[in-house]
């Protein structure tokens, strides 16, 4: 059943957004009608600049309020959430015992030219992130943190030598695509050498969604918050479902 | 508004540091590195690349076999002018092979005396760049601290120029053009301007000269001096040092421990390499920035507030020995409290009050929130004018201006300019307010000054035991484990042999003495 929704300010339907931009202009009162009238350009109707002004020479800062006519259909998004249950670390612990019966290995690595570890280390180290312990701090893991600017090809070779059972790839920088790159050389690179179909691959970094990652060919796209456990837990049902097959 | 602490606790902070750098100072006087040696040749005038995009500083001390290495590459190159009787720049574009092997039989004395020109040629460059700078801070004075620094990282130096532009004009006293991302593991410096790169564009000596252009430009058209900012850090740490003090930046990011910990180069080379570099800023008279924000952004802010501050003890002291006086060490830290944490605001006065007590000369930098900043630009920004206000209370010397799109983008220029008027309105605002209160005796910020300054002195005293390379190898630094023979440009570090030369090294230590 559809359901169309637009954006709310203080009444059903008015379609209200905030906008800012910087227009490479000087500013003036004429700069202002520029600015309302780029924004009528977009689509949306009821412009006001709320704020003009200069911020350097050549250089104009706007804010706007606006309505938008669009609406979205929100009953055909497609779910984006992972099915997994919320489980604590012993529990975890305790299923990749019975359903896996081996210790799991895992491996984490910043690709590409990306020097930023703070995501991949709260997953992995034991110390955790907001009071929720790391995947070293698991009994029935064993992990292998990379660090960072770690290359594809040295990845994939780590992946095949040493058996991995699951990869968590981070990257972090979003600059002109270069993350969607090589999280992409990298699916093909394990397609060619024949071990993506044994693999759970798990995308990461401050920008991932789930629906990003699978889009990319992924299992499995972790964002902003994501908390230790949920990492595990996913691994460790992904793993028993494929035990148990 | 002083903290009552423990100054008996910093003095004796402050022998451990001694005690700790001490046994890295006698291996560092013992070993040399590949780009030691290049940023020598560089000063020498072998700057620039061949044909094939080699630099002639690479290609040269690739040249050299390990016995003829290990007397330094000027002790080779001075031969070499003896020699052949020609400069250095014809022989780095030489095409035929080098003649070591006459040039071994060459007197160590005719090779010195037929450098001694070509020396004092590249210390004249780097004393011109520092009087430049001193004219003109004395033309077009500073705007009072704490100096507003912002980021350009738009990945193109002609946009980072146009970026650094605006910021100045918006109000920006310090312009940092951030790297590449891979730029730190490079082994060579790029050559000529650049506009590609990841999350920053490439530290070269034409992108150097750009950008100073600008400012100057930007700075005669203010009446105000605008800072050039760049990293000294990763494998070309001295090199980028010599391009520094040669195109007039007037701060460099550079740390004693940070490419260690979170590059993964080799423990030894980033010593030596640190070394040098600080020589070459002492003498340029470039601001050193050290890097221990990196320690809160990986790890909990409140658990490792004794690590930043160990850390700047160990930073103050490698600096010191290198020539550095205080008023070019610009020690680190960094607002990354979980705004979730009840009163975290006070643990970051606290902290950033401690520092200004222990280093009061020291032009501490100030690095904004970047961990807890989510998407919600609209909180961050409130987070940021904290930590504008902590800042500006604590007497910090450079501010790093917090973005509200931290971890969305790379600034845009709208951003940057929301930023500066954030920290100009708030700083204005609360201008005096520090001279204004004092701190209760025995309230939640003493009481928190004074923990971290124990637990630094415990750290220290640990390290100082065991050894700072031992202490790396064990963890102690931001939980990162690091082998003295491993990491990357671990191959690049050799032993002098008692004919080495590095005349640069003899001139600064000279002076040093000299002063006194």
């Amino acid at each position: 059943m559809s359901r169309y929704v637009k954006p709310y300010g203080d009444t059903l339907d008015d379609g209200k957004v905030q906008l800012s931009f910087t227009l490479p202009i000087e500013w003036s009162e004429a700069a202002d009608e520029a600015a309302r009238r780029l924004v009528v350009a977009m689509g949306f109707g009821d412009v006001a600049i709320a704020e003009g002004r200069p911020i350097s020479s050549g250089f104009s800062f706007f804010v706007a309020y606006a309505s938008t006519p669009a609406a979205i259909d929100v009953a055909a998004i497609p779910s984006t959430a992972r099915a997994t249950n919320v489980l604590s670390m012993e529990d975890i612990d305790a299923r990749i015992r019975e359903r896996v019966g081996r210790k799991v290995r895992v491996a984490g690595a910043c690709i590409g030219s990306d020097a930023h570890t703070v995501g991949i280390d709260a997953i992995l180290n034991m110390k955790g992130y907001r009071g929720d312990y790391g995947l070293e701090r698991y009994k029935e893991f064993e992990v292998f943190n990379l660090g960072s600017q770690v290359s594809i090809g040295r990845l994939a070779r780590f992946v095949g030598d040493e058996a991995i059972d699951a990869v968590l790839v981070s990257q972090v920088v979003t600059q002109k695509g270069s993350d969607v790159r090589n999280f992409t050389a990298l699916i093909e690179l394990l397609e060619a050498e024949g071990i993506r179909d044994r693999l759970l691959l798990i995308a990461g970094g401050p920008r991932m969604t789930n629906l990003l990652a699978n889009e990319l060919g992924y299992d499995a796209g972790f964002g902003r918050g994501t908390l230790p456990s949920q990492v595990a837990a996913f691994i460790a049902e992904r793993l028993s479902e494929r035990a148990s097959v | 508004m002083n903290l009552r602490i423990d100054s008996g606790l910093v003095d004796d902070a402050r022998r451990l540091a001694v005690a700790t750098v001490d046994p890295v100072s006698a291996f560092i006087e013992r070993h040399s590195t590949v780009s030691v040696e290049r940023a020598v040749l560089r000063l020498l005038g072998l700057g620039g690349a061949g044909a094939d995009g080699v630099p002639y500083a690479n290609r040269f001390v690739e040249a050299l076999p390990p016995s003829l290495r290990a007397r330094g590459a000027a002790s080779a190159l001075g031969a070499l002018v003896a020699e052949l009787g020609v400069g250095p720049v014809e022989i780095a574009a030489r095409e035929a092979p080098l003649p070591l092997e006459a040039a071994s039989r060459v007197s160590d004395a005719a090779a010195r005396g037929a450098l001694a020109p070509h020396v004092e040629e590249g210390l004249r460059r780097i004393d011109a760049s520092r009087t430049e700078r001193e004219r003109l801070m004395m033309r077009f004075p500073q705007q009072p601290a704490p100096l507003l620094y912002v980021i350009v990282a738009s990945g193109n130096i002609f946009e980072d120029r146009s970026a650094a532009i605006a910021a100045a004009e918006a109000g920006a006293q310090i312009v940092a053009v951030i790297r590449s991302t891979g730029q730190s593991l490079l082994d060579f410096v790029p050559e000529g301007t650049t506009t590609e790169g990841f999350g920053g564009t490439y530290a070269t000596q034409a992108n150097f000269a750009l950008m100073r252009e600008a400012l100057d430009r930007v700075s005669e058209r203010l009446g105000r001096y605008v800072m050039l900012t760049n990293y000294a850090s990763g494998l070309c740490m001295p090199e980028i040092a010599v391009l520094a003090a040669l195109e007039r930046l007037d701060m460099l990011l550079n740390d004693s421990m940070y490419g260690i910990l979170f590059r993964d180069i080799n423990m030894q080379r980033t010593f030596v390499d640190q070394h040098f570099s600080r020589m070459l800023n002492a003498r340029a008279g470039i601001v050193i920035n050290t890097g221990e924000d990196n320690y809160l952004t990986t790890a909990d802010a409140v658990e490792q507030a004794p690590a930043v501050l160990a850390s700047q003890f160990i930073n103050e002291e490698f600096a010191r020995r290198a020539g550095l006086p205080d008023a070019q060490i610009g020690l680190g830290d960094a607002y990354e409290i979980d705004p979730n944490l009840e009163d975290g605001m006070l643990f970051a006065i606290a902290q950033a009050q401690l520092a200004r007590q222990i280093f009061p000369n020291a032009p501490l930098k100030y690095m904004p929130p970047t961990k807890h900043m989510s998407g919600d630009i609209f909180k961050g920004h409130v987070i940021d004018a904290l930590f504008n206000l902590t800042s500006v209370m604590t007497r910090q010397t450079i501010h790093l201006c917090g973005i509200l799109t931290e971890g969305v983008h790379t600034p845009f220029l709208g951003d940057r300019a929301l930023a500066l008027e954030n920290a100009r309105y708030v700083m204005g605002t609360a201008r005096h307010l520090g001279d204004e209160i004092e701190f209760k005796r025995g309230g939640i910020v003493e009481r928190r000054a004074n923990d971290v300054l124990r637990g630094a002195h415990a750290l220290l005293e640990e390290v100082a035991e065991r050894g700072l390379m031992a202490s790396i190898e064990a963890g102690r630094f931001a939980d990162v484990k690091r082998a003295p023979d491993g990491g990357r440009g671990f191959d690049g570090v050799f032993e002098r042999d008692e004919r080495y030369w590095n005349p640069f090294e003899e001139a600064l230590y000279a002076s040093l003495r000299a002063a006194s």
